[in-house]
């Protein structure tokens, strides 16, 4: 972290936080203040570019569960999910039941793995280690030292959710398991045994960390609940036909902060009428939004709270009593961003108590788990559930078979408005107003300001595709604001 | 048939009189990495990976083009050998678009495991990302010229084995690429009898089946010796 001091005295000053740390990609947050030192500005900077959606062009549509699985090395699965649901739709396949549970099976290992990750390894020092620990200290290595039964046990779940991985995968990363038309193999007897062997301790570390979670929150975490990005915005997620929990299928739902259901049954392929796609000048991410509000207006986030939010119940017992005591203390719609860590904790209660359903389910041992055809429509838009939140495949191909066009809307970028708006909450709060001239601004501030965008888990290596649509815009302003120089690309 | 003496890294080895020096490493025991070699198929010395130094000759030869004669004495893995095999690979891939990880061949790809054989760990030459299509005109295969390596052994089986020459090398160096027919797509393409010979014999992910996906593709690449032997000798498979 680095506070840049002003060239002249008069001038405006930008604190900047580069890199933001225990984060997955890169970025930055600029603080914008005037000549008086008050903050006028926020930016969370997503500095990285990935450009999937143009190299994918022209290359079959088979291989894009491959390809777009190694778009991350946290949540290859949601890609490759994504991918091969958009690939069933380009082969007009109706999937195996077995296929479609199994598929069920890999992202409910990928949702408590991804999940474990957040919590234990990047956001829990945070919490366990205090906000103005020693930053060399502030991680998971400083969490072994402090706790080493409690890391353990996080590392330990992490790797519960990744060994389902590569029981059904074959690895832990970039598997090419699930393919258009269902996937590749059946679930094993050993890897059955193995997950019912394991799951309850998997079960005890989530108990564990629950009730640890659930006592900060009502102690020393009840300010950063408030002021952590707590404003009112739409919630999309997946439900069941029936309004339930659903992390694969289903149709899309808006819900208001004040309960409202905004929209509901929303199909995937229509999305285009109802999400929206800007663009800012000083950002590789894409700002979707919901359209009948407009830009900015139709602000919404997705991931994990977005999931509890818009769903009416979870549909097992734990999870749901679980889910209960959230809305207890969040509200019916929690507007918190703070509330993403304890509903990342409730989703993997869902995720293990719906992973011990289908692995005693006799259906995962049926051979019959691919269909084949081959091409039979040109567009298709597949979506599912991924740890960070909905994320959507848009595929167009020629006759072949070939790619003529891709898009992706990845979860992270659906935060994006509301990072951007935590941000500002959060230095609000904690920057001191004004901020007196050539001083710095305490680590610890600085830090809760990166907090504010760990809430959201972001996966920023997933997030930044989008080509020819990036502008550049560079501005060289004056100390009273006037543009001295300014190129466009 | 008349039986020859050589020596291949000065181990004598008795061959009949007429085949190749591959087939006198082979009797020697000695493994040499191939790319465009296929038994079955006629020897074109393409891939260059099989070169060997022959005692008073002051050039490299391929072994699998190069008749073995009495008396010769071959080395086949000097120093320079090594080198100039692992350059000739490291070639390959600066040359094409060979991204393994979502390759259909992942895996089961003769030029990764030619890479793998001659320690190559990465290139020395820059990569030439040039700028090639992939032909998924025909109904059930398609072929990536990203990933192929002029190799003919789609061109040889296709002519040689299945007589319909549908494959051909077109244009001249750089531009040098495998085309169909009259440069046509391959789908256009009415001497096509679908048999998916060359897909069996490519030795990379260049010339696959429509609906494999990454590290899906599997090699036949015996085949072409199996049907050879089948018409020529009416040996069987089951035999």
């Amino acid at each position: 972290m680095e506070s840049r001091p002003p060239a002249a005295a008069a001038m405006t000053r930008t604190v900047v936080i580069d890199p933001v740390t225990r984060i997955e990609g890169h970025a930055k947050i600029t603080l914008h203040l005037d000549a008086a030192g008050h903050l006028i500005d926020t930016r969370f900077h997503v500095v990285e570019y990935r450009g999937f959606e143009k190299f994918c062009e022209c290359r079959p549509f088979t291989e894009m569960a491959g390809i777009t699985a190694r778009i991350c090395g946290i949540c290859p699965v949601s890609h490759l999910l994504c991918a091969a649901k958009t690939g069933d739709k380009l082969l007009a396949v109706q999937i195996p039941p077995a296929a479609d549970k199994l598929r069920r099976l890999l992202n409910l290992a990928q949702l408590t793995q991804s999940h474990a990750l957040s919590f234990f390894h990047l956001s829990s020092p945070d919490f366990l280690l205090g906000w103005e620990s020693d930053p060399a200290k502030r991680n998971v290595f400083g969490l072994m030292a402090a706790d080493p039964d409690l890391a353990r046990a996080g590392i330990r779940l992490r790797q519960f959710g990744q060994q389902i991985l590569e029981l059904l995968g074959g690895r832990k990363i970039h598997s090419a398991w699930a393919v258009p038309g269902g996937v590749r193999t059946r679930l094993s007897v050993e890897a059955r045994d193995w997950i019912l062997d394991r799951l309850p301790e998997a079960k005890a570390t989530i108990t564990l960390a629950l009730g640890l979670y659930k006592t900060l929150l009502d102690g020393p975490l009840q300010k950063e609940q408030r002021v952590f990005g707590d404003f009112p915005s739409l919630f999309m997620g997946l439900v069941t036909p029936d309004g339930r929990w659903e992390h694969i299928d289903g149709m899309l739902r808006f819900r208001a902060p004040d309960g409202t259901i905004v929209a509901d049954g929303l199909s995937e392929d229509d999305y285009a009428s109802f999400l929206g796609e800007a663009v800012e000048p000083w950002s590789y991410l894409k700002f979707p939004y919901y359209k009948p509000l407009g830009y900015p207006d139709g602000i919404y986030r997705v991931g994990p709270l977005a999931r509890l939010n818009v769903c009416d119940s979870i549909g097992t017992p734990w999870a749901d009593r679980e889910l209960e005591e959230l809305r207890d203390r969040s509200g019916r719609v929690a507007t918190s961003s703070f509330a993403y860590h304890h509903a990342r904790l409730v989703e993997i209660v869902a995720c293990l108590e719906a992973i011990e359903q289908l692995v005693n389910d006799p259906e995962c041992r049926n051979s019959r788990v691919r269909s084949r055809a081959s091409l039979n429509r040109n567009e298709a838009v597949g979506v599912s559930e991924a740890p960070r939140g909905t994320l959507f495949h848009h595929y167009q191909v020629n006759d072949d078979g070939l790619l003529t066009r891709v898009n992706l809307i990845i979860a992270t970028g659906q935060n994006n408005l509301a990072m951007n708006k935590t941000v500002h909450q959060i230095a609000k709060e904690y920057i001191p107003d004004p901020v007196p001239a050539g001083t710095e601004i305490p680590e610890a501030m600085l830090n809760r300001v990166e907090a504010g965008i760990r809430c959201f888990d972001p996966c920023l290596s997933c997030s930044t595709h989008a080509a020819g649509q990036m502008p550049l815009h560079l501005q060289l302003l004056s100390a009273d604001g006037q543009i001295l120089a300014e190129r466009r690309r | 048939m008349s039986v020859i003496t050589l020596s291949v890294n000065g181990k004598e080895v008795a061959i009949p009189e007429g085949v190749s020096l591959l087939e006198a490493t082979r009797a020697a025991g000695v493994d040499i990495p191939l790319l465009c070699h296929l038994d079955g198929l006629e020897p074109v010395g393409a891939c260059r990976l099989c070169l060997v130094e022959v005692e008073g000759s002051n050039r490299l030869m391929p072994a699998c083009t190069t008749a073995a004669s009495e008396g010769m004495a071959i080395h086949t893995h000097t120093h320079q050998l090594l080198d100039y095999r692992r350059m000739a690979v490291e070639l390959f891939f600066a040359e094409g678009n060979h991204i393994c990880a979502f390759c259909v061949a992942n895996g089961n790809c003769e030029l990764q495991n030619v890479a793998v054989q001659v320690g190559m760990d990465h290139s020395r030459f820059p990569y030439q990302y040039p700028q090639r299509v992939v032909d998924a005109s025909h109904p059930l295969f398609a072929i990536d010229h990203n990933r192929c390596i002029l190799c003919t052994r789609c061109v040889r089986v296709c002519d040689e084995i299945e007589g319909a020459h549908v494959w051909d090398v077109g244009s001249r160096g750089s531009h040098c690429h495998i085309v169909a027919g009259l440069d046509q797509p391959w789908g256009e393409v009415e001497a096509c009898t679908n048999c998916g010979k060359c897909v069996d014999v490519c030795p990379t992910g260049a010339i696959f089946h429509k609906e494999d996906t990454t590290a899906e593709k599997l090699r036949h690449s015996d085949r072409p010796a199996l049907l050879k032997a089948a018409r020529d000798e009416h040996v069987w498979r089951n035999q």
